[in-house]
């Protein structure tokens, strides 16, 4: 089929300067007649200041619930070749490492399949294929698990784990992010392709506290490096930073300590390991000098969300210190029994973070069975408004 | 049709990510010493072997054309043995053990449109949404305001020449696919107004007593309207989450006059120094103005502008914010501050100063 190519003034704009182009990527495959449409989609949006999207309906592949996202163009006559314009979501290795030749290979079947529209990468990870007739999705998914690929998460399912590069290509890994993202990507693969739960649960692993996947903000469980012993520290190269002029020590690293656990005598730097809360500020203004320490493992913490519905949550702490050890059972454990009691209470699309906040921190922990600590809160409860429980067993003690 | 099922491979999950190592991260994985960065978009990472891996940071619009992947394809291959990578904000990298090829990879990465840069003290790739690509909900176009500010904010891309790293992200609406909630710059498209109605269309493809428990304001109420079974909204009480168009395709927020865009900031995630921060309210709304958004891209330019000459080193925007206090910043920054930066949801109350520890006045 010939279609007539889009004329696009208004979004030709965005051809000019000097920051890659999306339009021009377009543009690369327009001979492809959906995205010769999409052109014409997005022009017609540039000059209504709307778009012309809809949602609705189940489409997917057979035997699965998430992976597919059905979108619909409200101009079907105008932009027939965009009428189904669908996303799959193709779950990336973790890490985002590839060699050129799978590169091609999933060019091969996108340009095969679909419009040839891709996004390296969407906002949870995957590879996304943008623009999937319905009946292409199927085909689709058959070439893509040929060449060992799957697909990811999508509604009230696990949703598709990612990780940084972590020990790949990073000294303060603090435990193997992508070996434990893989790992559990694998282990949870009946809730990643079939919704079952309240909302989404989304799981990110980041090396160390500087979180380079945003797990804090971005993931219901949040998986970050950390370690429980002294900051590893070579003086000679502290003293190289310091004679060579890279970096003010005083100023730059010493007080920029938020707990101001170092101290410089002019010679040596002091770090009172004791009073540290691992921030990794020193140690990314001097990489040379100082590492993370020996003993590590990783922070878990829970519950953080986007606004919808109740408000934006950061995760907070659930368990202050975790070995990382694979096969990572206990972990698991504990995140099969936060799916069943928040499968079983949590209301339709509440976050469990939201269910947190609406039984109880407290209430949540004895029911999934963990101890309280401090690590947990900021600081203990300001109000008086205890829900005192009597001890049940003491009173049977005494009866006897 | 049958051989085709029989066959069919389901399960399988994402392929194991070794088979994609190149040979120098499988010697040296989990083995790394120290990095350091000699230039914007390079990094050389040294392993406790001394073995040497630059990687090369070029950006990408994220939406991307098989034939680009190809190209990246055919670059790994002439300069690093066919491997690269993609960063958690949409950049490629090419992952090199030869040191002398790097100047010839930017120069040609550089010559097909994208540039070298992102690293250290910069403006890195801003991460975004579908927008008017893809998205029903988007309320304005996300890969378009995203060119635009990275055409003007592009120096900070191929300089380190700021007092810390600034992270921008772009969300085209309230669900956030992009969680922008936490960045330095978050810009986010908004609704103002409350959802139209298809009273006709509602009972076909809608659940009513979903539609009415999505809203969390309680601002949806069953009705019947016309004779057909639907929802009323008070509109007193939408703040235009969109909650409900999520749930009920029959209740679109999307307006082509009132949608446009807020912006926040002063976020962060990473622990470094101070705990990670939401971003908060500067400008609550700037209407949409397509193709280029000369109102967003100038706005965003004068916060960058402002943080640029006033924070310290090593400061994020947030932590130089809360530095000079949030009076200051509107000074500063010359944003007006309105009765819309006042927080008035769930926990309005912890927002409000109850100390008197604020800048002096004048």
């Amino acid at each position: 089929m010939t279609t007539n190519k889009r004329e696009t003034p208004l979004i030709d704009q965005l051809e000019k300067g000097p920051w890659p182009s999306f339009v021009k990527e377009l543009k690369k495959s327009a001979d492809n007649p959906m995205t010769n449409d999409l052109l014409g989609v997005l022009e017609r949006s540039y000059n209504d200041r709307i778009g012309h999207w809809k949602h609705g309906g189940l489409v997917g592949v057979m035997g699965y619930g998430g992976g597919v996202i059905g979108r619909y163009c409200d101009l079907p006559e105008e932009f027939p070749n965009v009428a189904h314009f669908h996303t799959m979501r193709i779950n990336h290795p973790a890490g985002w490492f590839y060699t050129s030749d799978v590169l091609r290979k999933i060019c091969d079947i996108w340009e095969k399949h679909g419009s040839g529209i891709t996004n390296m990468h969407g906002s949870t990870g995957d590879i996304i294929f943008l623009g999937c007739v319905t009946d292409e999705l199927e085909p689709t998914f058959s070439d893509l698990t040929e060449a060992g690929f799957d697909l990811g998460g999508s509604g009230s399912d696990m949703r598709t784990p990612s990780c940084c590069c972590g020990m790949a290509r990073c000294e303060w890994a603090c435990y193997d992010t992508m070996g434990f993202t893989y790992d559990i990507t694998q282990h949870w693969q009946d809730e990643l392709h079939r919704p079952a739960f309240p909302y989404k649960y989304k799981f990110k692993a980041s090396g160390c506290p500087n979180d380079c996947v945003a797990s804090i903000a971005r993931a219901d469980m949040s998986i970050i490096g950390t370690w429980r012993d002294d900051i590893q520290q070579d003086d000679a190269a502290v003293a190289e930073y310091v004679t060579s002029g890279a970096v003010d020590i005083v100023e730059d690293v010493v007080g920029r300590c938020p707990t101001q656990c170092m101290s410089w005598d002019g010679e040596k730097l002091t770090i009172n390991n004791r009073d540290c809360v691992r921030c990794m500020h020193c140690i990314n203004v001097m990489p040379k000098a100082l590492a993370p320490g020996k003993d590590r493992g990783a922070t878990i913490l829970l519950g953080a969300k986007a606004p919808i519905i109740g408000g934006a949550l950061l995760s907070s702490v659930l368990i202050p210190f975790y070995e990382m050890e694979p096969p990572y059972e206990d972990l698991k454990e504990l995140v099969e029994e936060i799916w069943d009691f928040w499968g079983e209470h949590g209301k339709n699309r509440e976050r469990v973070g939201e269910f947190i906040q609406r039984i109880g921190l407290g209430n949540f922990l004895e029911q999934i069975g963990l101890e309280p600590t401090p690590e947990m809160v900021v600081h203990p409860r300001t109000n008086p408004y205890i829900f005192f429980e009597l001890d049940e067993d003491e009173d049977e003690e005494e009866e006897d | 049709m049958s051989a085709l099922a029989s066959n069919r491979k389901t399960d399988i999950g994402p392929p194991h990510y070794e088979q994609f190592l190149p040979p120098i991260i499988k010697k040296n994985y989990g083995k790394w010493k120290y990095h350091e960065n000699p230039r914007p978009g390079v990094l050389v990472h040294v392993a406790e072997s001394g073995d040497k891996l630059y990687t090369v940071r070029a950006a990408t619009p994220r939406l991307a054309s098989t034939k680009t992947i190809r190209l990246f394809a055919d670059l790994a291959d002439e300069f690093c043995g066919g491997h690269l990578r993609y960063t958690s904000r949409n950049n490629v990298e090419f992952l090199l053990t030869d040191e002398t090829k790097i100047d010839a990879l930017i120069e040609k990465l550089a010559a097909a449109g994208y540039p070298v840069g992102g690293t250290g003290a910069s403006i890195t790739n801003i991460v975004h949404t579908q927008g008017w690509i893809h998205c029903h909900s988007a309320a304005s176009d996300a890969s378009g305001v995203v060119k635009a500010v990275m055409d003007e904010l592009y120096p900070h891309f191929v300089n380190m020449d700021l007092p810390a790293k600034v992270r921008i992200a772009f969300a085209c609406c309230l669900n956030m696919c992009g969680a922008v909630h936490c960045s330095d710059i978050a810009i986010l498209a908004v609704h103002r107004r409350a959802p139209k109605i298809d009273h006709q269309a509602m009972a076909r493809v809608c659940e009513i007593p979903t539609t009415v428990s999505s809203c969390p304001t309680g601002a949806i109420r069953p009705a019947t309207v016309d004779g057909h079974q639907s929802v009323e909204v008070i509109e007193e009480q939408c703040m235009f989450c969109a909650n409900c168009y999520t749930v009920c395709p029959a209740m679109t927020l999307n307006d082509a006059e009132y949608d446009g865009i807020s912006i926040w900031v002063g976020g962060k995630v990473s622990q470094a120094r101070s705990e990670p921060k939401f971003s908060k309210l500067a400008i609550p709304y700037i209407p949409n103005n397509p193709p280029r958004w000369p109102e967003v891209v100038e706005a965003i330019k004068n916060i960058v502008e402002v943080y640029a000459a006033n924070a310290r080193k090593y400061e994020r925007m947030g932590e130089w914010i809360d530095r000079i206090g949030w009076p200051r910043f509107f000074e500063v920054a010359d944003i007006e501050f309105t009765k819309y930066h006042i927080d008035d949801f769930t926990h309005a109350g912890e927002t409000f100063r109850r100390s008197v520890h604020f800048p002096r006045i004048g």
